[in-house]
């Protein structure tokens, strides 16, 4: 067995030093009941690294991977091109076999780039803080309307129907356990709704996607002005992070928590995890943030360095006073979102924003021009579009081609005729001119 | 976990007066390196885009952002830059990490480069389901394989860590005991030496916590539950084996006890990797357990994530698992995502995440799993319990032990070897900084004054141990000699020395901002 270094004699010399008879002895405490005598039955012994390979790639090989093919895919998740140099320093042993930085003066290389990643994560979203990352960017946005409950000290929070709607479940099975009052808007394909008259001075806060699920961007002053008038927060979830390079911060529009889902930047589609959440705000509500914070600080001879901090807000030192239960975030999707964007830098964040955006109005121009009705007036990478007959079936069909046309609305909202018809259809720099074609083509022949 | 004095200011004497500088500030193989903020050459670029097409912005009306303020580096800065980060690290793979209750073993490479395989890496959690039938299909050979292993019907795969695991069986008892009428039940048992996430999450799930006092053999008794239990507890929260590293010898007399009041035992499975293929926790009466893939199941830790948290769970428990789950349908595998698509007698709780959970980590999990088989698995659990009592053995006589007999996965010290040496348990992990190993996890858990607990794993050879071993002697000879400045002044040869965390944490200064003009 490859991966355990002792053997048999090792075995009987530490038994002998230990005093103990056998391995068996030094399970004593556990129940005669409960011990199994035999290993567990139905699994294989152990196997080599060829054989495992084997049947693994066997399975991989029967998915279909979204680069493999033209793919429109996005809805919270997208396919971005990472450069080489990610993967590649990822792997190094020193960070990618660390733990969480408790230790610091072993740990200057995660504490470092946390230090640099919660800069960037501030600098993109426009906020003054942010955290070391949570688990996805759904989680972030259920802990976002907790941590606006505990600053405002009020209950009520309002989503938007433009928020993914996983984001709005995994909100109100987070929520719903401590009784948190949610009004959610109804889901309007064409982006109408009136969240101003939603907000009440019990309301804690506002929670709007922007782009929203459907793709449609806002100008979020006004709603931020209205919240702040009746003292709620302004809650701004982001799906696509790589809308921040092109977009006006939600900071510069007023928000006072941005949550997003970090993937688009260094990390994978992987089928939806490991991703990244990330969570940033305004100084003054910095006690009240969930997760991790790294500072920066001198050590005993002056230099700089950093640590942890701020940790009497986390469950180890808190415990049920904490506020949160977060340990394990996502800290090594956050140094390759680090990486990627330290990689792209200012010129190639915002130049990767404005491709994304150039081709997805080049596809949109392209669809219409085919006869396809495009629903959106203002969109960054993703839109929605009519197509004839049930979209699910549709992609079903292409999906044969291959051909990935996109995410129904009716995967994300089962069961609602009116909606049956709507695709979600999203373009990213991986988006080439034949792939669009490809799109048009077939629908095309549909309309 | 500063509850006992540690101090967070370093007193420690400046090394700087007495070492030769060099001119860079650099030490041979480890570099100074400034933040990528003040390596920034505006304008430049470590990736070449194409031309974006020339259409019009329709952005709706926004005005397109300017100025940022990301620096500008090319690639061969930013590959330099994280190397020399990287060089100011430990991970397993440079040294011992025996860090209790993280499972800090190696990670096997193999599982690195399947997780990388296009066919899951690069595949979207919402293509067509015809399209990923291999990912379904691993899911559901892990969910089967986790299952089997702790003798439990059911396993809910989303959850994205550990904590996250312990949020998810406690809002599946909520609604169990929801379904039972019985929303009084809210109090929720945890013994004092409980990882902090146990009570945190049962906050954080809208039940008060109660604690369980320890008893002085560092177990819980089946009488301290007893004297808790009352027709509002809606469970305990039991880790096991525990944070003493020892099995809880009563431990399904307490399921019992806790069974008979109405209550559902959580067992908070950290510590699982101590006994897979030994114990079936379905036998000690759990109804809920998170399992910790990058623990038991070795997925690289990654500096604090991420990790995964599936929870197994009992029939009474089953039907209340969060969607989406995958099913094995007549034409292939399939996954249930929507509350109106169950069936049977499935009535999720709700929604854990985004998307069906950390696909990356279950890659890594099943291939782990295969490679050491039915026997390597026992033998992997009986290597590290082994491991850990070598330790203990050959430790005891010079460090103090608060609790006699054999342990499992991991050995736990206090302080009382310490006692008028001036050297504190931070002083001496600092030392074992120096002397090349990642320290042990200190002043945890609670119930023990200045606790080292000690987890080797599996993974570490005799020699690495024996090595091991004679610093750990060497240091509490030291200490006990009278040597109190060896100790206060680690560590010597990091990085860094001692870092001041009360200024940290007085003044927070949480990201760079340029220089004042």
């Amino acid at each position: 067995m490859r991966y355990l270094p002792l053997t048999e004699a090792d075995r009987q010399d530490m038994l002998a030093a230990i005093g103990a008879p056998s391995v068996d002895a030094l399970f004593g405490d556990v129940p005669g009941a409960a011990t199994l005598s035999q290993p567990i039955a139905g699994l294989a012994p152990h196997q080599g690294e060829l054989q495992v390979e084997r049947a693994l790639s066997r399975l991989a090989a029967r998915n279909v991977p979204a680069g493999s093919c033209p793919s429109f895919l996005g809805a919270g998740a997208y396919r971005h091109h990472v450069p080489a140099a990610v993967d590649q320093l990822l792997t190094r042993g020193e960070f990618l076999t660390s733990y969480t930085p408790y230790q610091p003066e072993v740990t200057q290389g995660t504490l470092q780039y946390l230090f640099e990643f919660q800069t960037q994560v501030a600098l993109i979203t426009g906020m003054d803080v942010a955290n070391a990352s949570m688990y996805d960017g759904a989680t972030a946005c259920a802990e976002a309307v907790l941590m606006a409950n505990r600053v405002t000290r009020r209950n009520r929070a309002v989503l938007s129907g433009g928020l993914h709607p996983h984001y709005r479940e995994v909100t109100a099975t987070t929520t719903g356990v401590l009784g948190v009052d949610l009004v959610t808007l109804p889901a309007d394909p064409k982006g109408v709704e009136d969240l101003v008259a939603a907000i009440d001075d019990k309301t804690s806060c506002v929670v709007v996607q922007n782009p929203t699920l459907f793709g449609h961007v806002a100008d979020l002053t006004p709603l931020a002005e209205a919240c702040h008038a009746k003292g709620a927060l302004l809650i701004v979830a982001v799906t696509e992070v790589v809308s921040l390079g092109l977009m006006p911060s939600p900071g510069s529009m007023g928000a006072d928590i941005v949550v997003a889902e970090g993937q688009s930047i260094g990390n994978g589609l992987n089928f939806g995890g490991p991703y990244l959440g990330l969570f940033a705000t305004r100084d003054k509500f910095v006690r009240q943030m969930p997760g991790r914070l790294c500072g920066e600080t001198v050590d005993a001879d002056g230099k700089r360095g950093f640590v942890l901090t701020l940790s009497t807000r986390e469950q180890h030192i808190r415990r049920e006073k904490a506020t949160s239960n977060i340990c394990t975030n996502s800290g090594l999707c956050a140094l390759a979102f680090t990486m990627h964007l330290s990689l792209l830098g200012e010129v190639g964040f915002t130049g990767l924003a404005r491709l994304n955006h150039a081709k997805a109005v080049q596809l949109a121009d392209k669809l219409a021009a085919g006869g396809v009705t495009v629903l959106n007036d203002g969109f960054f990478n993703e839109f929605t579009i009519q197509v004839k007959g049930d979209a699910a079936a549709l992609v079903d069909t292409l999906a044969a081609e291959p051909l990935l046309a996109g995410v129904p609305v009716s995967r994300l909202y089962p069961g609602q005729a009116e909606l049956a018809g709507l695709l979600l259809v999203a373009v990213t720099e991986t988006t080439t001119e034949d792939d669009m074609d490809a799109l048009v083509q077939a629908l095309g022949g549909q309309q | 976990m500063n509850t006992q004095g540690r101090k967070t200011t370093p007193d420690v004497e400046s090394a700087a007066a007495t070492e030769a500088g060099t001119y860079t500030g650099n030490r041979a193989l480890v570099h100074e390196e400034p933040l990528i903020f003040e390596l920034d050459n505006p304008g430049v670029s470590g990736v070449d885009l194409e031309a974006a097409p020339a259409v019009a912005s329709r952005l709706g009306g926004l005005k397109a952002r300017a100025g940022i303020g990301l620096p500008g580096l090319s690639e061969p800065t930013v590959v330099r830059h994280y190397t020399r980060l990287s060089q100011k690290n430990l991970g397993i793979d440079s040294t011992m990490y025996p860090l209790g209750s993280c499972t800090m073993k190696h990670n096997p490479r193999l599982n690195e480069k399947l997780a990388r395989l296009p066919g899951f890496s690069d595949i979207h959690p919402l293509q067509p389901q015809s399209t990923v039938q291999g990912a379904l299909e691993l899911i559901d050979q892990l969910a089967h394989w986790l299952k089997t292993l702790t003798g439990m019907p059911a396993v809910a795969m989303s959850p994205a860590a550990g904590a996250h695991g312990e949020l998810c069986g406690l809002m599946a008892i909520r609604a169990a005991l929801q379904a039972r009428g019985e929303t009084s039940r809210t109090r929720v048992l945890v013994p004092e030496s409980a990882h902090g996430t146990n009570p945190a999450t049962a906050a954080f799930c809208g039940f008060t916590v109660d604690a369980i006092p320890a008893e002085a053999n560092g177990r819980v008794s089946v009488e301290a539950v007893k004297a808790k239990l009352g027709p509002d507890v809606a469970c305990i929260m039991l880790t096991n084996p525990n944070t003493c590293g020892l099995f809880e010898p009563q431990v399904k007399e307490i399921a019992d006890a806790v069974h008979a009041a109405g209550g559902y035992f959580y067992c908070d499975g950290a510590n699982y990797n101590a006994i897979v293929g030994r114990v079936r926790p379905a036998d000690l009466g759990v109804d809920a357990m998170h399992i910790n893939l990058h623990k038991t199941f070795s997925t690289p830790h990654g500096g604090g994530g991420p990790g995964s948290g599936p929870v197994v769970l009992s029939d009474a428990l089953a039907p209340y698992a969060p969607l989406p789950y995958v099913v094995h349908g007549a034409d292939g595998f399939r996954l249930v995502e929507h509350a109106g698509e169950v069936e049977g007698d499935a009535k999720p709780f709700g929604r854990m995440k985004a998307f069906h959970g950390q696909m990356g980590m279950f890659v890594r999990a099943l291939a782990y799993i295969m490679s050491h088989g039915a026997d390597g698995l026992r033998q992997a659990s009986s290597d590290a319990v082994l491991n850990a009592n070598y330790l203990k053995a050959r430790l005891q006589d010079l460090m103090s032990v608060p609790f006699d007999g054999y342990c499992m996965h991991e050995a736990l010290f206090d302080d009382r070897f310490l006692k008028d040496t001036g050297v504190t348990t931070l002083d001496f992990a600092k030392a074992m900084i120096d002397e090349g190993f990642h320290p042990m996890t200190m002043y945890f858990p609670l119930v023990v004054h200045g606790a080292f607990l000690i987890e080797p794993t599996e993974t570490e050879s005799k020699a690495t141990l024996d090595q091991f071993v004679g610093a750990m002697r060497h240091l509490a000879g030291k200490a006990k000699a009278g040597d109190a400045a060896h100790f206060l002044a680690a560590p010597r040869y990091t990085p860094r020395r001692r870092l001041d965390e009360t200024a940290a944490a007085r003044k927070p200064v949480l990201r760079w901002t340029p220089p004042a003009a």
